[in-house]
């Protein structure tokens, strides 16, 4: 089947879950396989059986980094694995970017964004953990 | 399953134009010119003899169109094939592909930049991806840092053997005299060096500098008409897995460990017949990852390989003699300096860094970020 893209983009759809406070992500319902960015079909098999759903919002950082600018403090950047089986990057808020560990429980949080940047998910660190 | 032949066409020249800082107002395509007709000068062809092009560039969008227009010819094939720092290894396998088929029959590889002179955010402005770009990575170094993190959780890499890379790789540029740095380095000196990205400082990056390079390659027999002793494709092999690093499925893995097999495949060769090997040093982690990923030690040894001068002048296995993109020069998109340093080991023009008995060179392409890797084994009239 040709992906529909007259009424929505997958992005667009994305954002609207953001707008809700919401991670969404694409399953594929022939394999069950999560996948993620959002796209019109599964990558590898290219079928069109996708189902949006709403994660958790629970995962581990991946990988972590500290960049550093001038003039700023270092940031956090890092891929994060989520619960249900697809990794995305983000960064890690609330504590300083080189306390952020490989194998540390995180979640999500949406930022609304503005008028120059679209709403977009980051992780703080899980409580109690 | 490629087709192509070992030994079917060979490197007959190559040069390298002006590296380091260029005079002001020099733009890419001087650049491109300037190393094309020092290549020809290398091999005896005139530009006339020109019928391939093969390149890519981050200055100019349409690479072979530009450097037609620059020289003044109309070649019957072109190839503007880009992904990243490896499109010179690919341009490679493509250009045997079409010598081997006729469409053309001497077949020019180039590459120019002033990314020095005019600046990384105006020669390589970062595409923007909703998926990434809100997180400001300072990419290529963010990404690459993201995979050093990973390999030193699960195998214990420390920052030391990371700098170890950087050590030995001055250590050879202190013998080449065109290499940018010029000053010894020690392990402690890079640790204390600026911080870019954790683990990486900036001794861990690869350098920022202007130039470019042209390589020229024709049939086996015609290779044996002309000046240079040729230097022969043996093998050949591209895989890309990625082109994001959130999408790349395992930070320690690279698809280096897809490229090599299939050069060695077609060159019947295996990693310890290699006398030197050309790994794109993008970053002290990425040298690692190649050495791993393409045979020479297992699986997340690589850190602990490196250490001790393995890979430093007097070493046991000659790595980045040049002194790499480290500390020789690093204009973008490097690969093809990569591939004119195991052309000159193999031709035994490298003076004081000579490896000796330098018959076989492997010299490995990265792309991207971790995200294209291209193999090609070059060789001696011997190696046939």
């Amino acid at each position: 089947m040709v992906p529909d893209l007259t009424k929505q983009s997958p992005l667009g759809r994305y954002l609207e879950h953001c707008k809700k406070g919401e991670l969404a992500y694409q399953v594929c319902t022939d394999d069950n396989k999560a996948f993620f960015y959002p796209r019109v079909a599964a990558p590898g098999s290219g079928s069109t059986n996708i189902e949006w759903r709403v994660s958790k919002g629970l995962g581990t950082v991946y990988a972590t980094t500290a960049t550093h600018y001038k003039g700023e403090a270092p940031l956090n950047i890092a891929l994060i694995d989520l619960d249900e089986g697809f990794r995305m990057m983000s960064r890690v808020e609330g504590i300083a970017a080189m306390d952020v560990k490989i194998g540390m429980r995180v979640k999500v949080k949406i930022l609304p964004g503005d008028d120059k940047q679209l709403p977009y998910p980051v992780f703080t660190p899980l409580e109690g953990k | 399953m490629s087709t192509l032949k070992r030994g079917s066409i060979a490197v007959v020249g190559a040069a390298e134009s002006d590296l380091g800082q260029v005079a002001p107002h020099t733009n890419p395509m001087d650049l491109i010119a300037q190393a094309t007709l020092a290549a020809l000068d290398d091999c005896g062809l005139k530009l006339q003899d020109i019928d391939g092009v093969f390149s890519a560039m981050s200055q100019a969008r349409v690479a072979p169109m530009a450097v037609a227009e620059y020289l003044g010819i109309k070649p019957d094939y072109f190839d503007g094939t880009i992904i990243g720092g490896s499109s010179f290894m690919t341009h490679i396998a493509h250009a045997q592909a079409a010598l081997e088929a006729g469409l053309c029959k001497v077949a020019l590889i180039c590459y120019g930049s002033t990314q020095r002179s005019v600046s990384r955010a105006a020669a390589a402005r970062p595409e923007y991806n909703y998926y990434e770009t809100p997180y400001r990575p300072f990419n290529p170094p963010t990404a690459y840092a993201m995979a050093a993190s990973r390999h030193m959780y699960q195998y214990g890499t420390t920052r030391e053997q990371l700098a170890e890379v950087a050590v030995s790789a001055r250590k050879w540029a202190l013998m080449n005299p065109k290499a940018w740095e010029k000053e010894p380095l020690t392990i402690e000196q890079v640790l204390n060096a600026r911080m870019v990205s954790y683990p990486f400082t900036v001794r861990d990056c690869c350098l920022v500098t202007d130039g470019g390079g042209a390589i020229i390659l024709t049939l086996a027999d015609k290779a044996q008409t002309l000046t240079k002793k040729p230097v022969y494709v043996l093998g050949t092999g591209e895989a890309l897995s990625h082109a994001n690093i959130s999408s790349m499925k395992d930070l320690t893995v690279t698809a280096a460990a897809e490229s090599g097999p299939k050069a060695f495949k077609m060159a019947g060769m295996k990693p310890s017949d290699m006398n030197m090997l050309s790994l794109y040093d993008a970053f002290t982690i990425t040298p690692i990852l190649f050495l791993e990923d393409l045979g020479y030690c297992p699986k997340g040894e690589g850190g602990r390989f490196v250490q001790g001068g393995t890979i430093a002048p007097g070493g046991k296995l000659a790595v980045n003699t040049s002194g790499g993109g480290l500390s020789y020069c690093h204009p973008g998109m490097y690969g093809l300096l990569v591939l004119i340093e195991a052309i000159r080991q193999v031709r035994g023009e490298c003076g004081q860094w000579q490896v000796k008995n330098c018959d076989v060179a492997l010299a490995h392409g990265n792309g991207g970020v971790l995200s294209s890797q291209c193999t090609v084994i070059l060789g001696s009239a011997a190696t046939l």
